[in-house]
């Protein structure tokens, strides 16, 4: 495995030197960096092509040139990396040492959301293909394909951003409104659900009254000025998020699954003004890792406490209850220090901005209201972006699924006489997940090329900006540190995603054994 | 269907040997193209998105002036992207210029006017404008299309034909391609060759775009060629290109056009971000995106400036990807038809006539 992976690598690094190459040469002798100095006459500028022509080196023709700047790349493997400078004369790693973190930033959280939803409603787009909510569901993919993401961003920033700001200054929800988002919950839940006519009605009489009440109670409470969730509300949620997970993961006739469940949503309510003192005299990023720790170990004691025997489920099934439950308690924090964020002069009552990563004057303040300016400022990047990538997880995670379940170990499952939902999560979902997984890699890696128009749609300063203005002065070194790592990405990434499917599934073999 | 319909059969498994009778004697005695062109034209959403699609092409190629060569075929719409008519001023709301005069009113009828998608800042015609941005835009895919869909055919299929050291200079190539990234390379070349032209953009795209085809062909060639009708046709004394191109090739046609359609929705999309970013087609050239790119900033007082060009973007995107998505399921080779409640029905009235 070992000798595989390193010829990979060698054979990657060769790619790689070729097509720097190539892209190398393709832009030098495609831009010129002087041409805009050499049409004035200015003495100044004369100045300036000697200096800019001693320090890119510019005498020396491209070809040679690029072996150069290769001598400093390979630097790396002696631990002097040197990418160049830029124009302006600073280094390139340290520009792109400041991007790299923000373009990861907007793409990790877009591409996990999409990941997540989309498959969901893949799953459920295929076990009801045919309805009506599979044809919703393909139909949307298809237009959110061919939706350009300049042209979505413009969209959001009007509807999401302007005129949510200017809705947040008088808020108060119309009947009219209300009742038009009722519907609309309602037929989505129905329709989800499936089945006959009577059903159909019944889960879509449910999901309207929630929905009028949710609103109606959201309005009646002013909650958009003060939103949290206070100990009562987390106690439910937990209860309804315990019960779900259950019946999902080993089903509700699983006692001691369910009961461990209920305990750690139970607990969850229970940490809440411990967690709120916490919160508040340490909020960290390490009080936040060690709460997570802590959950997973009360997760395993709890499985330990109900169960003997097949503790596994038991301990995985109370571990996502705990941690989505311990999610409620974070959103819940953050969701308190939205009246503070709402009234600071930086803020001034227009909470979702257009334009920009995050706010400069807020970058001293608390952690919270740190961390709720960085929300605000990737929702809307990392939801235009996370419509763009959805339709894909969803056309794929449904065909995945309807082949999977054509296959003949399914039959075999269900005639054995397992239930539908075990048939299902065990022998359907993770066949399915195998082809997914090696898809994300390359996803991602996409998603982080195609970043640069986001990153400009949104005045963003990551890589793809640095690319943009590498493009727009011929700043050769620069450009070159982008497309480099860009390229390097897409390697790893293909490695990556063999692996990972060699590693999943025992029928593949990468080295002949 | 009379074979199935003895009394003593459960009718659980009548229906179930209904539901082949009925995919088989569908495509008795039918050639492929009458197969695939049966089943395109059964998946409603796709001959609705192709019908659509010729519309447009018909419509937005007709209302300007086409030069070819010293010809000059006159286009059906006034104003040319070059006239500059005066800007309208009445009746407009918000104080705003050069709204457009478009009326899709149920009562009084259907009505263009003189500026049917309003007038830019310097009064000319948005409709002019856009018509020419999107005739752009499908030249710019077509192009793409066959160049990507060509080089990806003939690479795939050598390299999967002929195997060994071929195929692994060539995959190497297809590596090599797809390391570099798309956007940014195409917009070192577009900020030079936005002069040159937006073919030449379009052909530069096209030799970017076709990996991911000549994977698909390569693998279709791999597994096609160690078939017993490959060994067939050299028995009797094919060449190896005619294995290549008339036995193998024409089983892979249907992965050929999805993959070509996809690729298409796909450069629409590509060529709009180059140009909204200013890498693609330049002014005084004019696309899709780069309208979009020029008003987005007046969307709130003239939102029909942005919404015009991409209307024509998604539509365009849209009815490719919907008519590659019933080309899939024509060709796909397993896909049978949808049992509806009205072939069960009729299944059940035919047993019971029977019985």
């Amino acid at each position: 495995m070992l000798g595989y992976i390193m010829r990979r690598i060698g054979v990657s690094i060769m790619i790689l030197f070729g097509s720097s190459f190539l892209v190398y040469n393709l832009a030098a002798y495609a831009s010129d960096p002087l041409a805009e100095l050499r049409l004035s006459a200015d003495d100044g500028a004369r100045q300036q092509i000697i200096a800019l022509t001693r320090d890119l080196q510019l005498d020396v023709p491209p070809p040679l040139r690029y072996f150069l700047w290769l001598k400093g790349i390979l630097g790396v493997f002696v631990g002097k990396l040197n990418m160049g400078m830029t124009r302006e004369a600073s280094s390139v790693q340290e520009e792109l040492a400041f991007a790299i973190p923000v373009t990861l930033r907007l793409v990790l959280a877009a591409s996990v959301t999409a990941l997540l939803v989309g498959i969901a409603f893949g799953i459920i787009s295929a076990l009801r293909q045919y309805s009506r909510f599979d044809y919703a569901m393909t139909f949307m993919a298809f237009v959110l394909f061919s939706l350009p993401i300049f042209w979505v961003a413009v969209l959001l920033k009007e509807f999401m951003a302007i005129q949510f700001n200017n809705f947040l200054s008088e808020p108060s929800i119309p009947l009219k409104w209300m009742f038009i988002f009722s519907c609309f919950t309602g037929v989505f839940w129905s329709s989800l659900f499936g089945g006959e006519r009577k059903r159909f009605w019944s889960v879509f009489a449910g999901a309207f009254a929630t929905g009028f009440v949710i609103l109606w109670a959201i309005d009646f409470t002013d909650w958009y000025l003060h939103p949290g969730l206070g100990p009562i509300l987390i106690g439910f949620l937990s209860v309804g998020i315990a019960i779900g997970v259950a019946s999902i993961s080993t089903g509700l006739t699983n006692i001691p699954a369910r009961n461990a469940a209920l305990t750690m949503a139970g607990l969850a309510v229970l940490w809440y003004y411990p967690a709120q003192w916490l919160f508040n005299n340490h909020g960290s990023y390490l009080v936040i890792l060690l709460m997570l720790a802590l959950i997973v170990g009360t997760g395993f004691i709890c499985a330990s406490l109900f169960s003997k025997v097949d503790r596994g489920p038991i301990a995985r099934t109370a571990i996502i209850t705990g941690v989505i439950s311990g999610f409620l308690l974070f959103v819940d924090r953050i969701m308190q220090s939205w009246q503070p964020y709402f009234i600071t002069d930086a803020v001034n009552g227009r909470p979702v901005p257009t334009y920009g990563q995050r706010k400069d004057q807020l970058v001293t303040a608390d952690f919270w209201l740190n961390n709720l300016d960085i929300i605000m400022h990737l929702i809307l990047p990392t939801f235009a972006l996370i419509l763009i990538s959805l339709a894909g997880w969803i056309r794929y995670s449904r065909g995945a699924l309807l082949e999977v379940l054509n296959q003949d170990y399914i039959r075999t499952a269900r005639a054995k006489g397992l239930n539908e939902r075990t048939v299902i999560t065990r022998h359907a979902l993770r066949n399915m997940m195998l082809p997914l997984s090696s898809l994300f890699v390359g996803e991602f890696v996409g998603l982080i090329g195609g970043a640069v128009i986001t990153e400009r749609v949104f005045g963003w300063s990551g890589m793809g900006t640095l690319g943009i203005r590498a493009i727009n002065s011929y700043d050769l070194n620069l450009l070159m540190g982008v497309t480099l790592l860009l390229s390097t990405l897409v390697v790893l990434g293909n490695l990556l995603a063999d692996l990972v499917y060699s590693a999943l599934d025992p029928r593949i073999r990468l080295v002949k054994e | 269907m009379k074979l199935f319909g003895r009394r003593e059969k459960p009718i659980g498994e009548i229906l179930s040997g209904g539901e082949s009778a009925i995919a088989n004697k569908e495509v008795e005695g039918l050639s492929l193209g009458q197969i695939v062109r049966r089943r395109f034209f059964r998946h409603r959403a796709a001959v609705v998105a192709l019908f659509l699609l010729s519309s447009v092409i018909v419509f937005v190629m007709t209302a300007l002036d086409t030069k070819i060569g010293p010809l000059r075929i006159p286009g059906w719409w006034r104003w040319t992207v070059e006239d500059i008519p005066d800007l309208r001023f009445e009746d407009c709301p918000g104080g705003t210029i050069g709204c457009p005069t478009l009326s899709v009113n149920p009562f009084s009828g259907f009505g263009m006017g003189t500026h049917p998608f309003g007038q830019d800042d310097i009064g000319r015609d948005y409709f002019a404008l856009v018509m020419n941005g999107a005739r752009r835009s499908l030249m710019i895919m077509f192009i793409i299309g066959f160049l990507a869909g060509f080089i990806g055919v003939v690479v795939g299929s050598i390299s999967g034909f002929y195997g060994g050291i071929v195929d692994a200079v060539l995959m190497r190539l297809v590596d090599f391609i797809q390391t570099v990234p798309i956007i940014i390379i195409a917009a070192v070349i577009g900020k030079t060759a936005g002069r040159v032209g937006p073919v030449f953009l379009a052909l530069f795209l096209g030799l970017l775009t076709w990996t991911g085809l000549a994977r698909l062909i390569r693998a279709q060639f791999l597994s096609l060629r160690e078939l017993e009708f490959v060994d067939a046709a050299r028995v009797a004394g094919a060449s190896n290109a005619r294995i290549a191109f008339k036995h193998i090739l024409p089983n892979a046609v249907g992965q050929i056009i999805v993959t070509v359609t996809l690729i298409m929705a796909g450069a629409i999309l590509t060529e709009t971000a180059l140009s909204y970013l200013g890498f693609g087609v330049v002014a005084p050239d004019v696309s899709l995106g780069l309208l979009i790119s020029e008003y987005q900033t007046s969307f709130t007082t003239r939102p029909w400036l942005f919404w015009w060009p991409g209307f024509f973007i998604i539509t365009i995107a849209l009815c490719v990807n919907f008519i590659g998505d019933g080309l899939r399921d024509a060709f796909d080779p397993r896909q049978r038809r949808r049992i509806t409640k009205k072939d069960r029905l009729q299944a059940k009235l035919q047993v019971k006539a029977g019985a």
